[in-house]
């Protein structure tokens, strides 16, 4: 835990230096435990029963809330790209989850949610193209041609203004708890963080992530309808 | 050195200055969310879509605020003009 992100390693290949950071790392950490809870969920896929209890009532209330909540924003037409938007979700979560204990959370680097907001810019770009086609192409030239500029210096905004957003939330987040592990004295370190980990992690990351997924879902369906 | 020195405040200064933009955040915040309150106590059956119409609001209210802290954050911890300095003293 701390201000800056560390650099671990430096691989050489080829003569190109490749630097695997503290991010890099702490992402590959929550891939393999999600890998690890994926590969469980679908091997007891099999023994799944007509009526659910207990390990398949939480798996299947997840899925049915994310998916209903899919349908809701983008609508019955779109709502195919809802798995890459179950994914971001848990696995921002998740990252915000991670940082309760002291790994530091990927998404407090920027280039983490700037790829995760590239992402939706591309799916944007590709799925307004996909159903509009040329309409699409004409409402960047929007009720006047003369708006031209603008409008794409607004659809630029976008992945800059999504990814900041939920960098500066977790950012913060890291920074005071860093400031508390580094200002107090040691008999106040056990017990009173975990309210501020409670807040700031697990509260301010579940409304984060639920505010970048449903953003992001609503960007795509006002650019495919 | 004088030199170093007098920008280091002002940037200390600077990154108070930019994060006194989340007073109005947050009083842009607190009206969407009193206004989504009083629509949900007028009309109770209409309370989910209002509280994620209130949670868009909130975020997109709230952007301004995180610039202001990011400035502020590269004003204290990666400020350019420190690294220029010391690079020419």
């Amino acid at each position: 835990m701390g201000l800056n992100i560390d650099n671990l390693w430096v691989i050489n290949i080829a003569g190109v230096e490749i630097w695997i950071t503290e991010t890099i790392f702490n992402t590959w950490l929550i891939m393999f435990f999600l890998i690890i809870v994926a590969i469980i969920v679908r091997i007891k896929l099999k023994s799944f029963k007509e009526v659910p209890k207990g390990f398949q009532n939480i798996i299947e209330a997840i899925v049915e809330i994310f998916d209903n909540f899919a349908v809701n924003t983008l609508g019955k037409k779109l709502s195919y790209i809802a798995p890459w938007y179950f994914m971001v979700f848990v696995f921002v979560y998740s990252s915000a989850l991670f940082s309760v204990f002291g790994i530091r959370a990927p998404t407090a680097d920027w280039a983490t949610t700037f790829a995760l907001a590239f992402a939706t810019f591309v799916l944007m770009l590709s799925m307004g193209f996909k159903h509009q086609r040329g309409e699409y192409l004409k409402s960047f030239f929007g009720p006047h041609p003369i708006f031209f500029p603008l409008n794409i210096i607004g659809e630029l905004a976008k992945p800059v203004s999504l990814s900041f957003r939920l960098f500066g939330n977790m950012l913060s987040g890291t920074i005071i708890l860093t400031l508390y592990y580094g200002l107090t004295p040691v008999f106040v370190q056990f017990g009173i963080p975990a309210l501020l980990h409670a807040f700031f992690d697990v509260v301010v990351g579940a409304i984060q992530t639920y505010i970048f997924v449903i953003i992001s879902l609503m960007y795509i369906r006002n650019a495919a309808d | 050195m004088e030199s170093l020195a007098n920008v280091i405040g002002i940037a200390h200064i600077a990154a108070a200055i930019a994060l006194s933009n989340g007073i109005f955040t947050t009083f842009g915040q607190a009206k969407i969310a009193a206004q989504a309150i009083e629509s949900i106590a007028r009309q109770p059956e209409a309370a989910d879509d209002i509280r994620s119409a209130m949670f868009v609001g909130l975020a997109m209210a709230e952007t301004s605020g995180i610039y202001g802290l990011l400035i502020a954050i590269i004003m204290l911890f990666a400020n350019p003009l420190i690294n220029t300095l010391v690079n020419l003293l």
